[in-house]
């Protein structure tokens, strides 16, 4: 079975500081991770292969350097990874992304067998959006499953597959039909170690790297910024309040003295919660009885 | 004449052009897709309703809320309710095989919907099924989307002004879709006030059919395991809540949070680490990449107050925070604090709250 995972390179975006004059990001010396949701996604892929046979080719759009995100990949045993850059990338909404990405699935499913699954994370921590998995399953006509928590059952000849989903309010256990794209919800594997021979292959692996051209990209407007259609107008740091949190209490009180006076605090401040707990207590008690 | 080659267009960056194309001028009015799931409404689209009428009011066009789903008569009650909360007409798109949520059919529902009737603005709520379901909606029409907005207006161009946090809610950013229509946004659960309801307010209603077959759908639904464990709605939609960060140092110390919890008929929940080292199941956590609440009252107490863990509660009214470091980040947003050992003052308000409201108790 050949699979695709789609993962990202995206900073470590606890160490993200923002310039305090220019609102704008500090990237310089800011590490980079795969973004942490895409690590999951990559993990279920190499379960199936381990489990069906089959192999994982790593995707990704970006700036040169992310690259160290593919060879990662490979150390964990991903078959080959394939780095998508271009200036005309440069800029890219989900539209756009999810437009470059399946037109590369599709170059990579000619180069190296047809496609059963694409996986994606559920979202970047630094997009953020969940949008570009859908993106890649309307333009590529695969089976959409979002938020995907076990993969039940796969079976490849008879081309169907049976999910678990997240939904709200509880689970969906869906069967469709191959090709799928599948988003992995967080939590639902462990990552593995990545192996010494994994490891010392992914140092020296050739990594496919693809222009606009080389992946087959028919129409460049529709790539990068010209082919975004949100723009964004202002990017601005959030306001800090005005005025700290109001300090209970003096030196030397007990933790008993303490509670007391933020309570009679908080219901000076907001006369409702007072209200609200009576009503809690009162139907409470009555429940006792 | 000039003889001088006339300039390229902008930078040939079709976003940029400040005249909307023709063929979307006739785009108008705003919509909400209204999420109905097992006999009832997901209380974010009634928030979106809120924020829709304000949107609406403004660009002095309707207000409309979209209901797809399996049976009619279940439609045209869930209309009432939106017409209460805010819209002016409702969309049905009514037919069995729309009974469960699934992608396809609900896509094709919501986009025919768009076409024949030209919306300039589409909201969602971003649950697991708004979200699945705007980003097809999106590509298929090819227009922009903005995910996951905490501010929503329109700016001088009538042109809606999505903000959302970006990196992890270190930057807010302000997003536009100026060629294309309609404007898509979501918007997570909690982050909007939910309208006071006007019993009795009506509004019109157009009816669309589906044109799809069973056949024609790929995906089936097998099963649907409902949570038996409703605490996870029950955390965002919590009028108080106490949580606990690693400040409270092991997990029996997590006890404390659940006591005072209890004697406030309060949800609990706590800080991303608390979930990495087992101390709290996953749909417990608050914040960017857990819940956002909107509690009347948010008790944190051993939390640091970390910008991702701020995102998730700032909509609260009022946020007290337990911490031993009064420079702390959280005492920056909190409105009180208690700058003591919470191993300590988490007993103490348990005790202190039990005693008063049982002194009211036995008084009325
Ligand atoms: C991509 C990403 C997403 C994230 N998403 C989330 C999220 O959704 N939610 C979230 O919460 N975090 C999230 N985080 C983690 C976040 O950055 C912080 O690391 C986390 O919130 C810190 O948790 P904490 O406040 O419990 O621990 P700490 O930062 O260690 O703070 C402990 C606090 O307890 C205080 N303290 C110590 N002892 C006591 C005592 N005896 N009594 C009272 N106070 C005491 C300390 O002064 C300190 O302020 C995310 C991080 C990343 C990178
Ligand atoms: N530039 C990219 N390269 C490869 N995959 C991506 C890229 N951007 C997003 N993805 C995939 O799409 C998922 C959702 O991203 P997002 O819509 O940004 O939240 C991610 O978890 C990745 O799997």
């Amino acid at each position: 079975m050949h699979i695709v995972v789609c993962i990202k390179q995206v900073p470590d975006s606890a160490q993200i500081r923002v310039h305090p004059v220019t609102n704008t990001i500090m990237r310089q010396g800011v590490p980079t991770i795969i973004n942490p949701y895409d690590l999951f996604a990559l993990e279920e892929a190499l379960r199936l292969c381990d489990r069906l046979g089959g192999e994982v080719t790593v995707l990704t759009m970006g700036p040169p350097m992310a690259e160290d995100s593919l060879r990662k990949a490979l150390t964990f045993g991903a078959e080959r990874g394939v780095l998508l850059t271009d200036r005309f990338f440069a800029g890219s909404d989900t539209l756009a992304t999810s437009y470059a990405l399946s037109c590369a699935i599709k170059k990579i499913g000619e180069a190296w067998g047809p496609v059963s699954v694409v996986f994606a994370g559920k979202q970047t921590i630094d997009g953020d959006t969940a949008q570009v998995g859908p993106g890649i399953a309307t333009r590529l006509q695969l089976n959409q499953l979002t938020y995907v928590a076990k993969i039940n059952e796969i079976d490849e000849e008879a081309g169907t597959v049976e999910v678990e989903r997240r939904a709200e309010g509880g689970v969906q256990v869906l069967s469709t039909r191959l090709p799928v794209l599948v988003t992995m919800l967080e939590g639902c594997n462990e990552m593995r170690r990545g192996s010494l021979t994994h490891a010392l292959r992914a140092a020296s692996a050739d990594i496919t790297v693809w222009n606009a051209e080389a992946a087959g990209v028919p129409d460049v407007g529709s790539c990068g910024l010209r082919g975004s259609p949100t723009v964004v107008k202002r990017v601005f740091a959030p306001t800090p309040r005005a005025e700290k949190a109001e300090e209970i209490g003096r030196a030397g009180m007990s933790h008993e003295e303490l509670a007391e006076a933020a309570i009679d605090e908080l219901f000076a401040r907001h006369p409702t919660i007072e209200a609200d707990l009576r009503d809690f207590a009162a139907t409470s008690q009555e429940e006792w009885r | 004449m000039s003889a001088k080659p006339s300039p390229p267009p902008a930078a040939g960056r079709a976003g940029m052009r400040k005249e909307l194309p023709e063929h979307f001028k006739a785009y108008r009015h705003v919509w909400v897709f209204v999420e109905y799931e097992h006999g009832a409404i997901h209380p974010v689209s009634l928030e979106l309703l809120g924020e829709g009428r304000k949107l609406a009011d403004k660009l002095g066009v309707e207000l409309a809320g979209i209901l797809i789903g399996g049976t009619r008569e279940a439609l045209l009650a869930a209309a009432g309710e939106c017409f209460e909360h805010g819209a002016d007409s409702a969309y049905l798109v009514a037919d069995k095989v729309l009974e469960h949520y699934r992608n396809q059919p609900y896509t094709k529902a919501l986009t025919d919907l768009v076409n024949t009737y030209k919306p300039e603005i589409l909201l969602l709520g971003a649950t697991t099924l708004g979200r699945d379901l705007a980003g097809s909606v999106a590509t298929t029409l090819a227009t922009g989307l903005t995910a996951d907005c905490t501010e929503l207006a329109i700016d001088e161009e009538r042109s809606l002004a999505a903000t959302r946090p970006t990196f992890g809610g270190s930057l807010l950013c302000t997003i536009h879709t100026l060629n294309f229509r309609p404007q898509m946004a979501t918007v997570r659960p909690r982050v909007m006030a939910m309208p006071k309801r006007e019993a009795g307010r009506t509004g019109q209603i157009v009816e669309h059919p589906l044109n799809m077959a069973e056949e024609e759908i790929v995906t089936k639904v097998v099963r649907f395991l409902a949570d038996r464990d409703s605490n996870k709605a029950q955390l965002a939609y919590a009028d108080i809540v106490v949580a606990g960060g690693l400040g409270l140092r092991s997990a029996e110390n997590f006890q404390l949070v659940k006591d005072l919890a209890r004697v406030l008929g309060a949800e609990y929940g706590g800080s991303r680490p608390l979930v990495q080292k087992g101390w709290i199941t996953a749909d417990r956590q608050i914040g960017q990449t857990g819940k956002t609440i909107r509690p009347k009252l948010y008790i944190a107490a051993g939390i640091s107050g970390a910008i991702q863990h701020r995102v998730g509660v700032e909509g609260a009214d009022m946020i007290l925070a337990i911490n031993t470091d009064a420079g702390a980040p959280i005492l920056d947003f909190a409105h009180l604090a208690i700058v003591a050992d919470a191993l300590e003052v988490l007993p103490a308000l348990t005790r202190a709250f039990s005693r008063r409201l049982s002194v009211n108790r036995l008084a009325g």
